[in-house]
């Protein structure tokens, strides 16, 4: 006989027999026929009496699952104050369900109970201290590590640097500079109609100039490195520790911070601000063709007042955010790296929180440089 | 009509050039616990992989339970896969779900149980791998590598399988929770009934275990048999095998206890 035919699919089934004291079982009390038996059982009304026979000898087939649920119904029925005997098992399946009995003392343990609310509260809490501490610590150590290589220039990783410089600057040049070419188009492209409307034509380029190098451009490159290289940093210190590679690294003597850390805050405060340099210039060419073909101002004209229009502060100002972005961005990133836990999972919840964190962090710093430079009448 | 759950013929393997199965043959009877062993790179864990549909031979015929395994439909697949157990090297639990939830989610993926009763059979399941009850609430990283196997044990237990592919089952682990993991699958075997294919290259769970064994090597079976049996063996590459500076004598003794 095949073996596959050794296992008989008679639906199993259990059933009032011939008296109210005996319950009658039958057929395959196999896994993968077991549910609606379950539901049998559920929506039984067990039999009255005092004694109750289960009689088994018409059970042809039984795996875990299955002796498991006979189990649980004679001790359900026992819990109701019954004696329960189950006769006429197969000497084998008896052996089965004795060894399920045996071992099936603690089910209740296997299961986690869910916190209560107020603990929850509490571990929500702590967690947010224990998170607090952590960031603390990643600064620190990170403080310590970037003192360090500032003495002993040696330590830093000029080759990690350079790979860097080429992930998270170079290879980003197309879609940055796509995005900002677009994003010109579409200011001047809004801006046109208001201003033909007035016709002051020419300070399109006002228009187009200072927010795309004071603001926008800055903000864009930030949020899509932030999204590009962010994640990435992440997900690949989220790895590295999963993987157990950081433990390694340090028990050869090399610091996680020195090798992974540093090299990007570093390389990407390099490549931030000349990307924001390369994106300016895209955004303006996109607000310069719009404003030839919807206003008709020329290209030198155009270009001649943006002179006038962007003054050389403006232009520091918004270069000058790009190195401050960068080290949030790479910070950021590498933080939530270190603090993935384990699981496959947690690699991408650290992930996302790595983006949605540090873009909120570049705008609400964008904004915080804002307030301080109209303070300072900038 | 066979009567064996694996049937291997002339099976051949390549990766580019290199010629991992050369005509390979063995068969595995049912109920009985099968080894295949060999040297690392030998190509043991690939030809598990084509056992278990992950990876398709160039041409020579697999049949489980009487069904060729090559060029299966994906539903004909998934029903030969629901008869089976596999265990994997390093466990491949699923990291973000506990031990119980690991094993209750196979059942709930193929079978219409409640959730009460998948829990409790996971719980079931997880006491005969001899984990300690508080075991099921945990991930798998919070557990020791001995406790993983057992884990991932219970896993390929969930559906009460005919048939158990075992990867490694013993490698990484201390000799005591190895010795622990030998008892434990002869003890199920034993219990439960289901035929057992393992790859392994622990000469201890061979002789305590292992019913039969097949040497894989040169793309070729090099020797099939018990352990005695092979232990006679002359072919070189088997005696270097089993009489390699790791001892013998003691794993002769293991046999005779059995």
């Amino acid at each position: 006989m095949a073996p596959h035919a050794t296992r008989p699919v008679d639906i199993p089934k259990i059933f009032v027999g011939d008296t109210p004291s005996q319950l009658r079982c039958q057929g395959a009390w196999i896994t993968r026929m077991l549910a609606p038996l379950e539901e049998q059982i559920v929506a039984m009304s067990y039999a009255a009496g005092e004694q109750l026979q289960i009689e088994a000898s018409e059970i042809t087939a039984l795996d875990t699952s299955g002796a498991w649920l006979l189990h649980r119904t004679v001790r359900a029925l026992e819990a109701r104050g019954l004696t329960v005997q189950v006769k006429g098992l197969r000497p084998e399946f008896e052996a089965l369900l004795q060894l399920i009995a045996a071992r099936a003392v603690s089910v209740d343990q296997a299961v986690a109970r869910p916190p209560g609310r107020l603990t929850a509260l509490g571990l929500a809490a702590w967690e947010a201290v224990r998170g607090a501490q952590g960031l603390l610590s990643f600064l620190g150590e990170a403080s310590l590590t970037w003192a360090r290589s500032i003495l002993d220039p040696r330590r830093i990783r000029w080759r990690a640097i350079l790979h860097n410089i080429q992930t998270a600057g170079f290879e980003a040049l197309p879609i940055t500079g796509l995005l900002s070419f677009l994003l010109g188009i579409v200011i001047a492209y809004q801006g046109a109609e208001q201003l033909r409307r007035v016709g002051a034509n020419i300070y399109i380029a006002d228009l187009v100039g200072l927010s795309m190098v004071r603001e926008l451009s800055p903000l864009i490159t930030a949020i899509i490195v932030a999204g590009r290289s962010g994640s990435a940093y992440t997900a690949q210190i989220g790895t590295m520790k999963v993987t157990e590679e950081i433990d390694a690294l340090r028990t050869i003597g090399i610091g996680p911070l020195d090798l992974l850390v540093l090299p990007k805050v570093i390389a990407l405060a390099i490549v931030l601000p000349l990307l924001t340099v390369y994106t300016d210039i895209m955004g303006v060419v996109g607000g310069m063709i719009m404003a030839r073909a919807q206003l008709q101002v020329s290209f030198s004209t155009f270009l001649h007042r943006l002179e006038e229009a962007v003054s050389l502060t403006s232009y520091v100002i918004g270069v000058g955010k790009a190195p401050v972005f960068a080290v949030i961005i790479a910070l950021v990133g590498c933080y939530q790296g270190f603090r993935v836990s384990g699981s496959a999972e947690s690699v991408g919840q650290q992930t996302t929180v790595s983006v949605v964190q540090s873009i909120f962090l570049v705008i609400l710093t964008d904004a915080l440089f804002s307030i301080a430079f109209s303070w300072l009448e900038l | 009509m066979t009567g064996n759950v694996i049937e291997v013929r002339d099976l051949h393997t390549r990766f580019g050039n290199a010629v991992v199965h050369d005509g390979v043959s063995f068969s595995v009877q049912n109920g009985e616990v099968f080894a295949l062993v060999g040297a690392s790179g030998c190509g043991k864990s690939t030809l598990l992989r084509e056992m278990i549909v992950l990876q398709e031979p160039v041409s020579g015929s697999i049949r489980i339970f009487d069904q060729e395994v090559a060029g299966l439909s994906d539903d004909e697949a998934l029903a030969l896969r629901r008869r089976w157990g596999v265990m994997f090297e390093r466990g491949a639990l699923f990291s973000a779900l506990t031990v119980t939830e690991n094993v209750a989610a196979v059942l709930e993926e193929h079978t219409a149980l409640s959730a009460r009763l998948r829990t409790e059979i996971a719980a079931v399941k997880i006491a005969l791998t001899g984990l300690p009850p508080d075991a099921g609430q945990k991930y798998p990283n919070e557990l020791s590598g001995g406790m993983r196997k057992r884990a991932a044990l219970a896993r390929a237990l969930a559906l009460d399988p005919e048939l158990l592919f075992l990867d490694e089952p013993t490698a990484g682990l201390d000799p005591l929770s190895a010795t622990g993991i030998d008892e434990l699958v002869r003890h199920l075997r034993d219990a439960l009934g289901f035929t057992i294919m393992m790859v392994t290259h622990d000469l201890d769970l061979l002789w305590r275990v292992a019913d039969r064994v097949a040497v894989l090597g040169e793309g070729h079976i090099l020797g099939i048999g018990t352990m005695p049996e092979l232990a006679k063996s002359a072919h070189p590459l088997v005696q270097e095998y089993f009489y390699g500076p790791r001892g013998r004598a003691a794993r002769e003794q293991a046999w005779k206890q059995r």
